[in-house]
């Protein structure tokens, strides 16, 4: 895929370094998302795919590089874990009302978005099953009109149904707001169905591309294992298993 | 006429210190800072022997040195230590030097108790002014600050993707904290300051719906422990520090058993 220069991106990186607590999680890492654009970030557990995605909505600082938003970007963004202290009353309508209050049919409307009743915004947000939680907070970066949702594993903890539905929510809304759309995922085949993009992070970007691109680069391999494509091996892949490249800055198929 | 007079000044402070201490203290209980408030408190007591020393004014000893420990505290929180053992070493630290050099200037006769435990009855018409200011500020700041803080207590990450900077907030939140200790300290004390802040928020919890509804309720019931803290005080001839926490506690009791009744209702 060719990228075409005079399209400004959302959100581009530069010589992006992250360290937490004197770790380096991710370094060199060079990237941009672009208009309408789906990509997908796949890579092993404590790969720093979470951490990527904060740096990128602003939630860290780089220790090296930039992360450059265009001007008057709205983010959506989707946390991979967000905990509700108990002490803290909170009902739906309220939840989406933070931090800038929305009028009742806003709510109404960002409820209806995500197929949720409109009964719900005055439950406690503390009392949803975890599908309802995961489509709140859906409905919840949906509620600025943004040009990108960054979602960070937004299927965790929904059985295989649950996963689908969420997906197919995803395409929908998307197509409804035209905005980008940049998340991590270990759902194999939504990575190959729906990405134009798939980005491979193991602590730097191993290998980029389309999605067949990616999953026949041997970085991507070396990762994941062999497999049909790669894609049962990425559901099979052994977490503890030795990561032995040699992290040799080959950017797989990313320029293709 | 003069238990009158008295009482009235003794309820127009504890009530402007309650007011300030509802809806602070449920961010106190939200964000777990109940330790951060007793290390800010001690050091209050810090401020009243420096304030004694130098001959300068308690209520700015007190703030001076409370403002001092919000900011040493967020400075080195998350550099090595965990929060909770960098608070407990800092709250206790704070005591024992804050009770040492108050005794070291103790020939001047000066009641440590008082500061300890409060002491509704020293305080003045200028002090009953400046704890309604103190409490009028607070609010202020939470009215302010009220979406960028609840953005922040909710999800820090959240926060800094819409452009709010918790780190700031943070540090706003624990200034309005110091700022209510030295309103609070001649009232109920630096021992007892926490207990303030976080036993009317705590009662309020199970009958509210919103923050803001919890931050309203938590604010009457404060006023409310307050009025009967000191009815009792005055009536028993008791202190009137102790007086108004326990009252508030008894309170607390209510609410939970109300709420476990509550529960068992509808479930």
């Amino acid at each position: 895929m060719l990228r075409m220069p005079h399209i400004m991106s959302l959100i581009s990186a530069h010589g992006l370094a992250i360290h937490l607590a004197g770790r380096v999680i991710l370094r060199d890492v060079d990237f941009a998302i672009h208009e309408g654009e789906i990509v997908t970030v796949v890579g092993p557990n404590g790969s720093g795919k979470s951490t990527f995605m904060r740096a990128l909505v602003g939630a860290l600082s780089p220790a090296q590089g930039h992360v450059t938003r265009r001007a008057g970007l709205r983010i959506g963004y989707v946390p991979q874990s967000l905990h509700i202290d108990p002490t803290l009353p909170l009902t739906v309508g309220r939840f989406l009302s933070l931090p800038i209050r929305r009028e009742g049919l806003e709510i109404v409307a960002a409820l209806a978005e995500v197929g949720l009743p409109d009964t719900l915004s005055k439950q406690q947000i503390t009392a949803l099953s975890g599908g309802q939680f995961q489509r709140v907070l859906l409905a919840r970066a949906l509620m600025g009109d943004p040009h990108v949702l960054v979602l960070d594993e937004p299927t965790t903890g929904l059985d295989q149904p649950a996963v689908a539905a969420f997906y197919l929510l995803i395409e929908r809304v998307r197509h409804r707001l035209g905005c980008a759309v940049l998340m991590v995922s270990h759902d194999l085949h939504v990575v190959m169905s729906a990405s134009d993009r798939v980005i491979c992070i193991n602590g730097h970007i191993c290998c980029e591309g389309a999605p067949t691109t990616v999953s026949e680069a041997p970085e991507y391999r070396a990762l994941f294992g062999h497999g049909t494509k790669g894609a049962l091996a990425l559901y099979q892949h052994d977490h503890d298993h030795a990561h032995d490249h040699d992290h040799d800055d080959h950017r797989g198929g990313g320029q293709v | 006429m003069i238990f009158d007079a008295l009482f009235f000044s003794a309820l127009l402070a504890g009530v402007g210190v309650a007011l300030a201490a509802g809806p602070l203290g449920c961010f106190v209980v939200w964000r777990r800072m109940a330790y951060f408030g007793d290390a800010t408190a001690h050091a209050a007591i810090l401020g009243v022997a420096l304030a004694l020393a130098f001959d300068g004014a308690i209520p700015l000893g007190v703030l001076v040195s409370a403002v001092a420990m919000a900011i040493a505290i967020t400075a080195l929180g998350g550099k090595g230590l965990a929060v909770d053992t960098l608070l407990g070493v800092a709250a206790h630290s704070a005591l024992a030097f804050g009770v040492l050099a108050l005794a070291m200037t103790g020939a001047r006769g000066v009641d440590m108790e008082a500061y300890l435990f409060g002491d509704i009855l020293i305080v003045s018409r200028g002090g009953i002014a400046l704890i309604w200011c103190g409490a009028v500020a607070v609010l202020l700041i939470l009215w302010w600050r009220w979406p960028a803080l609840l953005t922040a207590t909710v999800s820090e990450d959240l926060a800094r993707a819409e452009g709010i900077r918790p780190a700031r907030e943070r540090l706003i939140l624990m200034l309005a904290v110091a700022l209510l200790v030295a309103m609070a300290i001649e009232v109920v004390g630096a021992l007892l300051v926490t207990a303030l802040l976080v036993i009317p928020a705590a009662t309020a919890r199970p009958f509210a719906r919103t923050p803001e509804s919890m931050a309203i309720l938590a604010a009457l019931i404060a006023m409310l422990a307050t009025m009967l803290g000191l009815i009792a005080a005055f009536a028993l001839d008791a202190p009137a520090g102790p007086a108004i926490v326990a009252a508030s506690a008894i309170g607390f009791g209510f609410s939970t058993i109300g709420s476990v009744v509550k529960r068992i209702h509808i479930g």
